[in-house]
């Protein structure tokens, strides 16, 4: 995983609410043994019309938001289906940063994994961001994810809060499972215990 | 000592499984049970592959393929390239990796969240993982069962645990009885109806109250099943004697002495009186009609005797443009009756509604009706079991003489990966869980009901009120 440290680009607006993973990539698009190449596929069906021609009015079929690095929505993103190809068609396109008011679970978990930085703004401020970003190129914006602030065009800070672990990782581009594997003194001794107090339960073979 | 603090199921399920809690609240927590289908791996092993780790327990997991599978002629293989790759390559990793998979032509494979419980693999008070996000259907044996990503399928594999904090604890309080021709179905789609897609985000909700002790087993499934679609981590329900019942005899599940003990932890699982939940939402179950939903996400939905919203009743902007694109996708006109809605397919299956008790309910409908001129109804059991099942009790011969298509078990028209999709445009009554814009196939429209209303609709030709067929 690469580290998140900070981050200057576009930012793309995707003024919707409960933008799911089947709008992020559609199932058909999930059989894949890859992670990487799903980028094409990003948002297909808002993207591309039936004939798979790009529809002009979609914001990232447009000039500078093409290579948006940041993506600003409404509440509820990425509910639905726990597939971490919504993740990582974001990142292959080149999103890096989800800017919302909130995100389903299971989405928020996925993209962490994968150096995308999830940011929960209230949705006052991701209305603004969303006015600065309609801006284009001539407006970037900024994260600075050791200082926990997103900086608008205007130079004005905004803060924002992050779990200080997945920051941790996310700083250092880290694997979880490594980290994990610190623990492995203490998953031995958790499995002892288990295989003695549950000795009912038993193990799956075919 | 903390075991003086009146808890709620879902604490104590976590309690019992936390490895070590770090510094900042982050716990290590042991997953017990890891479900593996050939969607949401492949990259997983593929990350074992390079780092060079293996399975930590392979006893632990089970493997089977459903997302991608045709659910018709399948012993001539898999002729879509894409699947075919999919579903050999998880061939391939279960022989490298030595994790138990149920072959396709095998009587127990079928769709992950049917054959869990079914097979006694599932069981209460477990924590139980899986790639998919109705894993959530397992949280009705009483266990904490949560979907993932392809990133925590790897972690799961290489330590058989994960990384979590808690989550919030919510109760659903079902009191009263259903009325007639209303199901489970029915009662998890007037809830996520009344708290929302996003209601659940960040809980664990547990459901409870006289109507949901009353359920079966598949039921309560069900009901478990569309947790994620409020938004929740997981569903729970308290495991009780129909729980014990249903495990009792399982192949995997355990036996004499050994299910004796299990029950009796089984029976300390249950909330200790006052213990706090964070939110608490109550619905009356005598207020709730057969269900049907409108618009494409499972908080659009309206009893079946309502007529389709109109977008221009709602004063938030935002929210009256969703509504607006929602009307204009599925084709409606605000203020139709819902009854009105001619369909096209009728899709009876997947993990929310594949069971035999669902297959029986739309049997009950069928029998001695004849599917409507120009519908299409197809019928596919969740698992091989569930097939054998239905057709010793001739359920198979009711439903092809009504003119339903009898097919081979997985997720089929549910999430449009594989032949069964709907071409754009059509217009479906679904059992499944999700009615996103295109779920179904591009362009598809899904109306999610419960199996008898999916039935009662092939017959009619249009959405109809099960109630008045009897």
């Amino acid at each position: 995983m690469d580290a998140f440290t900070k981050l200057t680009g576009v930012a793309a607006p995707l003024p919707m609410a409960n933008v799911d993973t089947d709008k992020i990539i559609p199932a058909r698009f999930l059989k894949t043994i890859k992670r990487t190449g799903l980028g094409v596929h990003l948002f297909d069906t808002l993207r591309y019309d039936a004939e798979g021609q790009e529809r002009p009015e979609f914001v990232l079929n447009q000039g500078p938001y093409r290579k948006a690095e940041i993506l600003i929505a409404h509440e509820n993103f990425g509910c639905g289906s726990s597939r971490e190809h919504a993740p990582w068609a974001l990142l292959d396109f080149g999103i890096r940063c989800v800017i919302a008011p909130d995100f389903a679970d299971i989405f928020h978990n996925n993209v962490f994994k994968n150096g995308i930085l999830p940011i929960r703004l209230s949705r006052e401020i991701c209305d603004q961001l969303m006015e600065d970003a309609k801006q284009g190129d001539n407006a970037r914006i900024t994260i600075d994810l050791a200082e926990q602030v997103v900086v608008r065009p205007n130079g004005e800070k905004i803060p924002f809060e992050i779990d200080p672990f997945r920051k941790h990782l996310l700083l250092n581009g880290l694997d979880d499972i490594g980290q994990t594997l610190q623990h492995a003194p203490s998953i031995d001794s958790y499995e002892s215990k288990q295989q003695a107090e549950k000795s009912w339960m038993p193990g799956i073979s075919v | 000592m903390a075991e003086t603090k009146p808890r709620t199921l879902f604490d104590k399920v976590w309690d019992a499984h936390v490895v070590e809690q770090l510094p900042d609240g982050t716990c290590v927590l042991y997953i017990d049970r890891h479900l593996v289908h050939e969607v949401t791996s492949p990259q997983a092993f593929e990350g074992l592959r390079l780092a060079g780790r293996k399975v930590r327990r392979p006893d632990a997991t089970i493997a089977v393929a459903d997302h991608n599978i045709p659910t018709m002629g399948r012993a001539n293989g898999i002729q879509e390239e894409d699947s075919r790759i999919q579903v050999e390559t998880l061939e391939r990793n279960v022989v490298e990796f030595g994790v138990p998979y149920f072959p396709i032509l095998s009587p127990q494979q079928g769709i992950v969240h049917i054959i869990g419980p079914e097979q006694g693999i599932s069981l209460p008070g477990m924590t139980i993982v899986c790639g998919d996000s109705h894993t959530s259907t397992h949280g009705a044996m009483g266990s904490l069962a949560f979907g993932i990503g392809t990133s925590e399928v790897e972690h799961v594999l290489a330590t058989q645990t994960l990384l979590q904090k808690p989550a919030k604890n919510m109760l659903v309080k079902v009191e009263g009885t259903l009325g007639a021709g209303c199901t489970a179905k029915d009662i998890v789609l007037a809830i996520i109806g009344k708290i929302g897609t996003a209601g659940g985000t960040g809980h664990v909700i547990e459901f409870a109250g006289s109507a949901i002790r009353a359920l079966d087993m598949a039921g309560r499934m069900t009901v478990c099943n569309m947790s994620i679609e409020a938004g929740a981590r997981a569903g729970m329900i308290a495991p009780d004697q129909t729980t014990f019942d249903y495990v009792r005899g399982k192949p995997y599940a355990p036996k004499g002495e050994a299910l004796d003990r299990a029950i009796a932890w089984w029976s300390t699982l249950p909330a200790d009186p006052g213990a706090h939940y964070d939110t608490v939402v109550e619905l009356d179950a005598a207020a709730i009609a057969p269900m049907v939903t409108w618009g494409t996400n499972p908080e659009a939905v309206v009893p079946v005797t309502a007529t389709v919203p109109n977008p221009a009743d709602e004063q938030d902007e935002a929210k009256r443009a969703q509504l607006a694109r929602m009307v204009e996708y599925m084709g409606l006109t605000p203020g139709q009756k819902i009854t009105d809605l001619k369909i096209d397919v009728v899709f009876i299956g997947s993990c929310t509604n594949g069971r035999i008790e669902d297959v029986r309910a739309a049997a009950a409908v069928a029998k001695g009706r004849k599917v409507a001129p120009g519908v299409r109804a197809m019928i596919v059991p969740g698992s091989g079991i569930v097939k054998q099942q239905a057709e010793a009790e001739g359920l198979d011969r009711i439903l092809i003489d009504a003119g339903f298509e009898w097919r081979e078990p997985g997720c089929s028209m549910c999430l449009g990966m594989n032949p069964d999709k709907l071409t754009p445009g059509q217009r479906c009554a679904s059992t499944s869980n999700r009615n996103f814009e295109g779920r179904q196939g591009p362009g598809g429209r899904t109306h999610l009901v419960s199996p008898a209303m999916a039935a009662a609709a092939a017959v009619s030709g249009h959405l109809a009120d099960v109630r008045e067929l009897a």
